[in-house]
């Protein structure tokens, strides 16, 4: 039985789960975590990985991540999203369905797990469409997908326009207990629109996108979910506004949640600059009070998940007219050191960043993951939290390069990333 | 013979024109007066001056406009430039060519000064990281039309005497108008007063923080102002999308005999065209030789441009191109 036994030593364990900062050892034992402790007795055959101090925690979990398989392989693989992913210490990704052919029945769920366990060293979950097609008229069949394993729904950036739809695709899903992200943006008010909505939209003679179509589609969901009974992610929010919502809703004591993207908690509007098409992004950046409001709300767990929003797009088509050119940042590669960044600047306490990561999105999707706990996959990461680099993203893994952080200095280094008790990633020295 | 100049006073030392706020004060002013200098000149027999003799001009035209590439035509022409037209909506963006295409395309063919115009934003911007050569911005969506604004700088002057002080309604749709932006940010440094009127539709937002005042009525905003600066409002605009129609807008913020008596005795009305009449102004006005600049401002158009090839041309021929 000692085959597969790992020892991590001289480890600065950073485990939410525990609510636990601080140094022990870890053992793994085949694909699971056998021991955590502060001081474990060796085993003659174990390979030992020191980690010098540095620190060692759950491989992170991602909620919203696109690639551009099936249909749009020029934008990203299954193969090369988990390469990039690994790279950046995220251990589990889940897929929106917006893919050329959208994902949105049982076999094509199927299709994205089987083809993610065999191309993809980062593990792949799939979220299913929430109606055909994304179009937003009919309800796709969300029990069979979810016994195909999708571990949750969403229409994507495509907002169901119909309430009456949207309301019955929530109450379907309880019951199965379902859990349903709503990106919210109402398609009509933000119709056009490039940027925030505010001063420097209109100094650049950009349209605006209204903080209040955030908050009129929350608002709608929110009292769908309180309607309908459902389990209901706001996905991505990019606004203090929002985040009042949230706090209402959760005071209510409905089954709601929220995400936000690392770019909307380390960048704000005046990162568009010149027309700085690669930090075009959807949910648009808002301002720093909003980027502030936002970190807060991780802090105080009023937001519960930390997501990338990786959304590959190939140089031709953010080498554009700002109008012109897709929305959307390579992210997985940079989750991790920008939102290290906020640690770095003493904005919030280590733990309840890596918890947005790690626990929080794990305990959303029922997931064993996410914890350093005897019993659970040993999916961790080592991490050098104050090593410097210049980011470089001409560098980078993911099939796309598209980072709004190019040439940023940022603090932290993943040094390994470890899936299932197997090394999948190695940094260069 | 070739007529005489006087020199410039200071050397330009940027090299695009993409947007007026990266003039700082002395070298709009310096523009302007070097305008002036020219101005004689675009009315003389003899037009021609040497001053850009075996430099290129190329105008990259996305949209149509008749007048901007005609003025930026007879500049170039009247400093002795090559000067070549390239409409190019007809040829190659039909085909699939993006913007930056274009750019490398005519990149390689060497030019000196690129003058676009383009339907998006900032399109000016990305073409500068890209050319190796100078830019001017012609019109870039709803951005910025900086010569515009120099050009009706150097109008104001012409016809008062100076810019400092003035009080300068623009009105109408400004949502829209980069000749508007332009206008507020070179007026203002100027020391000009700017009011904005225009429906509440058709302001954009925030626009309190630009630091001019802000009227949604007429009557209101034109009262004692020295300077009506109507701007023009595409018919599609006007069909209940922004307003309800082109009679309840040109009731409400069509400029008028009626409403222009609100303003200063003196007042003078400018457009930097093409007028719809009728709609935005009333064509008596827009023809009334004592109250219209709008022809005064089609001649400032040339010397502005003029002295703003100069300016840039001070600069070496095309460079490296500083992609970043």
């Amino acid at each position: 039985m000692s085959e597969g036994l790992i020892h991590f030593i001289n480890a600065r364990l950073v485990d939410p789960a525990s609510n636990y900062d601080g140094p022990g050892e870890v053992l793994v034992a085949g694909d699971l975590i056998r021991a955590v402790g502060p001081s474990l007795p060796r085993h003659p055959e174990a390979r030992i990985i020191n980690c010098d101090g540095h620190a060692l925690m759950p491989g992170l979990i991602d909620l919203h991540v696109s690639t551009g398989e099936p249909g749009e392989e020029q934008r990203e693989t299954l193969a090369t999203a988990g390469k990039a992913a690994v790279a950046g210490g995220v251990t589990t990704m889940v897929l929106q369905p917006d893919t050329h052919h959208v994902i949105d029945d049982a076999a094509l769920i199927d299709f994205i797990t089987r083809r993610g366990r065999d191309q993809s060293p980062a593990r792949v979950l799939a979220a299913g469409a929430l109606t055909v097609g994304l179009k937003g008229e009919r309800i796709a069949e969300l029990g069979l997908m979810a016994e195909a394993g999708a571990v949750m729904f969403t229409n994507a950036d495509k907002p169901i326009i119909s309430t009456r739809t949207m309301q019955r695709c929530l109450s379907y899903a309880t019951a199965f207990d379902g859990l349903i992200a709503s990106r919210p943006q109402d398609p009509f008010l933000s119709e056009g629109g490039m940027m925030n909505m505010g001063e420097l939209a209109s100094r650049l003679g950009l349209s605006g996108i209204a903080v209040a179509a955030e908050t009129i589609a929350a608002n709608r969901d929110i009292q769908l979910a309180e309607l309908t009974g459902a389990k209901l992610l706001i996905d991505m929010i990019s606004a203090e506004a929002t985040l009042h919502r949230i706090q209402a809703a959760k005071a209510q004591g409905l089954d709601v949640s929220a995400s936000v993207s690392v770019h909307h908690l380390t960048l704000n509007e005046n990162d568009l600059g010149d027309y700085r098409t690669f930090a075009k992004l959807s949910p648009p950046l808002r301002t720093e009070q909003d980027r502030l409001a936002l970190v807060d709300g991780v802090r105080s767990g009023l937001i519960d998940v930390i997501v990338s929003g990786h959304d590959p797009r190939p140089a031709e088509e953010k080498r554009l007219p700002f109008d012109e050119a897709a929305f959307g940042a390579s992210a997985l590669e940079t989750v991790l050191p920008a939102a290290l960044l906020l640690y770095h600047e003493g904005l919030i306490e280590l733990l309840d960043l890596i918890r947005a990561l790690t626990i929080g999105p794990a305990q959303l999707l029922g997931l064993p993951q996410g914890r350093i706990e005897a019993g659970a996959p040993a999916d961790l990461i080592v991490v050098d939290l104050g090593f410097p680099i210049r980011f470089d993203a001409s560098r980078m893994v993911s099939k796309s390069r598209n980072s709004p952080y190019d040439g940023r200095t940022m603090q932290g280094k993943v040094l390994s990333t470890w899936v299932g008790g197997k090394p999948v990633f190695t940094a260069a020295e | 013979m070739m007529p005489q100049l006087p020199p410039s006073r200071a050397p330009f030392t940027k090299r695009h024109l993409l947007q007026i706020g990266d003039l700082n004060r002395l070298e709009a002013l310096e523009l302007i007066e070097r305008a002036e200098v020219f101005l004689p000149f675009t009315q003389a027999r003899e037009k021609k001056l040497p001053t850009l003799k075996g430099r290129t001009l190329v105008n990259l035209f996305f949209e149509n406009s008749t007048r901007t590439q005609a003025s930026f035509e007879l500049a170039g022409k009247r400093m002795s430039a090559d000067t070549v037209n390239m409409a190019v909506k007809s040829s190659s963006v039909a085909k699939g060519e993006t913007l930056l295409d274009t750019a490398a395309t005519l990149n390689a063919m060497g030019p000196d000064i690129l003058v676009l115009r383009h339907g998006a934003s900032g399109a000016a911007q990305l073409l500068a990281r890209k050319v190796g050569c100078s830019v001017i911005n012609a019109g870039d969506g709803t951005h910025e039309h900086p010569t515009q604004a120099l050009l009706d700088a150097l109008t104001l002057k012409r016809s008062f005497g100076h810019v400092e002080g003035l009080t300068v309604a623009i009105c109408g749709d400004v949502l829209h108008s980069r000749v508007a932006r332009s206008n507020v940010i070179l007026l203002s440094m100027l020391g000009a007063r700017v009011r904005l009127i225009a429906p509440p539709t058709l302001m954009p937002a925030d626009v309190d923080r630009w630091g001019c005042e802000i009227y949604h009525s007429m009557v209101e905003g034109l009262d004692g102002v020295d300077v009506v600066m109507m701007l023009r409002l595409q018919l599609e605009r006007m069909n209940g999308g922004y307003v309800p129609s082109a009679r309840e807008y040109f009731r409400f913020y069509g400029l008028d005999a009626r409403k222009l008596s609100y303003a200063a005795p003196h007042v003078k009305v400018m457009h930097p065209g093409p007028m719809n009449r009728g709609v935005e102004i009333d064509s008596d006005i827009a023809d009334d030789p004592r109250v219209s600049l709008i022809v005064d401002q089609v001649e400032s158009g040339v010397a502005v441009r003029m002295a703003v090839l100069e300016a840039l041309a001070s600069h070496g021929a095309n460079d490296e191109v500083l992609d970043v």
